[in-house]
């Protein structure tokens, strides 16, 4: 029987070759969706493969990786990933979002501001951010070639006449370098300001959907609105009831069966950085973190 | 509570020991082999080798004890292996004229040279379970005869020579063969990708989307000209010695459709094709291939594009099970986060809708 042996980082050098290249012209043009042949990956499509694929080719034995995902660093698929290129890449690893110089993530962007010797990679689902719209490749190739992006302000119009606000609360479109319209992967709209402007590289990988896609550092990222109905980023009115954070995305954790609701942020790290440094919110005596992480 | 949301890599390692538990079973009853598997299991085997575009039996076998017997895991752990193998060159193309035929049967012509051969096959049987078998039972030993020596040709070789049937285009031997695991895949696509998306798709699928133009959605008449199921050659050319040395031998099924004719002012009418090929014996997928291929040719052969089995961009992008399976299973992955986005929104329109219903509301807007 053939016995497996695995290259660095896994994927074998060609393909990591090939993974490079789409990547760089996706550097090249902002926001452009590149095909590229996504490869099978040990853990199951719609699970990280692309960003996998991206944080593959990209890692070098210096670097420092971290994994999140909904924002935090002790979810099982972020322990999945981070365990899967410890183990194949032998890359240090870290929680801490300074000290990273690649970072996965999936569904959320780090509260601590990126510098310029990062990497975000997010993984995403679907691409395409007129798929919802227009389910035929061909079709929304075409529209993005044109820059006909009519049909999203129509959504978002009907959205107004029919909710009185824009009823897209995550993977909320935005335009890229006054040009592409992108799906931002499904982050809450809380995020989207982050990616404008943002010292850091940010690469995007859609495995299934065979994507690859990027915003270059100190790009102009603009969510999609109107005059009128100008974009609003969405976040629970409290503070963080484990480090009070008053700023942060906030997980709505259900306590009991009687409506009982405790608010934490979603960004473990960023909470407990907070915490260590002496911030307390209203449930922060702290028996909960050292079960979370014991 | 809070721990509640949050995994821990204890609690996998853990869920890991307990599936490689599960796996087992109860261990006072004999653990399955490989060789059990693969001889006794056999289509099971043909399956994921198809479906996981890898010919190698123990591996599949591997794969299926792997996964307890749940095929389409096993096919993705067989992909995922096949992923990181190196690609040394591409095979000369197999002559399915010239297998070693097992079985091979044509509902178009009562006899044909080479004969029809039943071989085995559930078809014909009757399905009453067996008791005999629950208690393990050794077959009779087959029926045997000399083996036969007249070539097999083809049915639609047969139906080609009177033009009956439109050509299959000729081999460009400069070209080489699309591959969509190398290179990203784009719409639309020439038959030799779809083929190959055919043949590693979900027989589920397939099955469904053939059973449709069956049915009326996408319906070509179709006629099975011959399904044969054997043993062909597979042969790797040389550079270094320049010949084609043998690689060895491989079980093939194949299944060529004869549908519906084409024609016009200018050209004779004739049959056209649909055609499937799986490893191992696999009929019930290479018919299904076999409709579909030919309701995907609905554009080159200048029909009405109306049915979902029609489309390729409908078929080419959910036939694969692997990536259906983890996308449709990825739903159970944490999403609190655009969850509480959502809950949020939702909140926001039913306080605005409360509002507006509230007596005082309705006086303002009365006035």
């Amino acid at each position: 029987m053939n016995a497996p042996a695995y290259n660095f980082a896994y994927l074998d050098e060609q393909t990591k070759r090939m993974i490079r290249r789409a990547i760089l012209k996706a550097i090249a043009i902002p926001g452009y969706q590149v095909p590229f042949a996504s490869r099978e990956m040990p853990m199951p499509y719609g699970w990280g493969t692309g960003g996998v694929q991206v944080t593959a080719a990209i890692l070098g034995p210096e670097d420092v990786l971290k994994v999140i995902d909904q924002g935090s660093d002790d979810t099982t698929n972020a322990i999945s990933i981070r365990k899967f290129f410890a183990k194949t890449a032998g890359v240090a690893t870290t929680t801490a979002t300074n000290e990273a110089t690649v970072i996965q993530t999936r569904h959320r962007i780090p509260e601590t501001a990126l510098h310029e010797n990062q990497v975000l990679v997010y993984q995403v689902p679907i691409p395409e951010p007129l798929r919802f719209l227009e389910p035929r490749e061909t079709e929304t190739r075409r529209m993005h070639a044109l820059a006909e992006y009519g049909l999203m302000h129509v959504k978002l119009y009907e959205d107004i006449a029919r909710f009185g606000h824009i009823a897209t609360a995550y993977a909320y479109p935005v335009k890229v370098n006054a040009r592409y319209v992108m799906d931002p992967s499904p982050t809450p709209k809380f995020d989207n300001p982050k990616m404008d402007n943002c010292p850091a590289l940010q690469l995007f990988g859609a495995g299934r959907e065979k994507r690859i896609y990027a915003i270059p550092p100190y790009t102009q990222v603009v969510s999609l609105d109107f005059e009128d109905h100008p974009f609003e980023p969405y976040r629970f009115n409290a503070p963080c009831a484990l480090c009070g954070a008053e700023n942060s995305y906030l997980d709505e954790i259900v306590t009991d069966d009687k409506g009982g609701r405790m608010f934490v942020c979603s960004d473990t790290d960023y909470c407990e950085g907070r915490q260590a440094t002496g911030h307390h919110g209203s449930l922060s005596a702290a028996p909960y973190k050292e079960k979370a992480h014991g | 509570m809070y721990v509640a949301v949050k995994g821990g890599e204890r609690a996998i390692e853990n869920a890991h020991r307990l599936l490689a538990h599960k796996r087992r079973g109860d261990q006072s009853v004999p653990e399955v082999t490989l060789a059990q598997i693969s001889e006794q299991l056999g289509l099971a085997v043909d399956r994921v080798m198809s479906e996981g575009s890898l010919y190698d039996r123990e591996l599949a076998a591997l794969a299926i004890k792997q996964a307890r017997g749940d095929l389409i895991e096993a096919i993705f752990l067989v992909r995922a292996f096949r992923a990181t193998m190196p690609r040394f060159g591409s095979s000369e193309p197999v002559d399915t004229g010239t297998m070693r035929v097992r079985r091979r049967v044509s509902a178009t012509f009562k006899d044909i040279p080479g004969g029809q051969i039943l071989g085995p096959t559930f078809d014909y049987t009757h399905r009453l379970l067996d008791p005999l078998l629950a208690e393990g039972l050794a077959p009779e030993a087959p029926a045997t005869a000399d083996a036969h020596t007249a070539p097999t040709p083809r049915v639609t070789d047969i139906l080609g020579r009177d033009g009956l049937i439109e050509c299959s285009p000729p081999a460009d031997d400069g070209a080489s063969v699309g591959d969509l695991t190398r290179e990203p895949l784009n719409f639309p696509a020439d038959r030799d990708l779809r083929l190959q998306n055919l043949a590693r798709g979900d027989e589920g699928f397939l099955l469904a989307m053939g059973y449709s133009t069956q049915r009326g959605y996408g319906r070509n008449h179709p006629f099975v000209g011959e399904i044969r199921f054997g043993e062909v050659e597979v042969e790797l050319f040389a550079e270094d010695a320049g010949f084609a040395v043998p690689l060895g031998s491989i079980e093939l099924t194949e299944c060529q459709m004869v549908n519906q004719f084409k024609g016009s002012a200018t050209e004779a009418p004739c049959f056209t094709r649909g055609y499937g090929l799986a490893f191992g014996q696999s009929e019930r997928k290479t018919m299904s291939m076999a409709l579909v291929d030919r309701a995907l040719r609905a554009r080159e052969l200048g029909e009405e594009v109306r049915a979902p089995a029609q489309d390729e961009e409908f078929v080419m992008s959910h036939s694969d099970n692997v990536q259906a399976t983890g996308f449709v299973e990825h739903l159970k992955l944490p999403h609190y986060v655009d969850f509480q986005s959502e809950l949020g929104l939702l909140r926001k329109l039913r306080q605005e809708f409360a509002d507006a219903s509230t007596p005082d509301a309705m006086k303002e807007a009365a006035e």
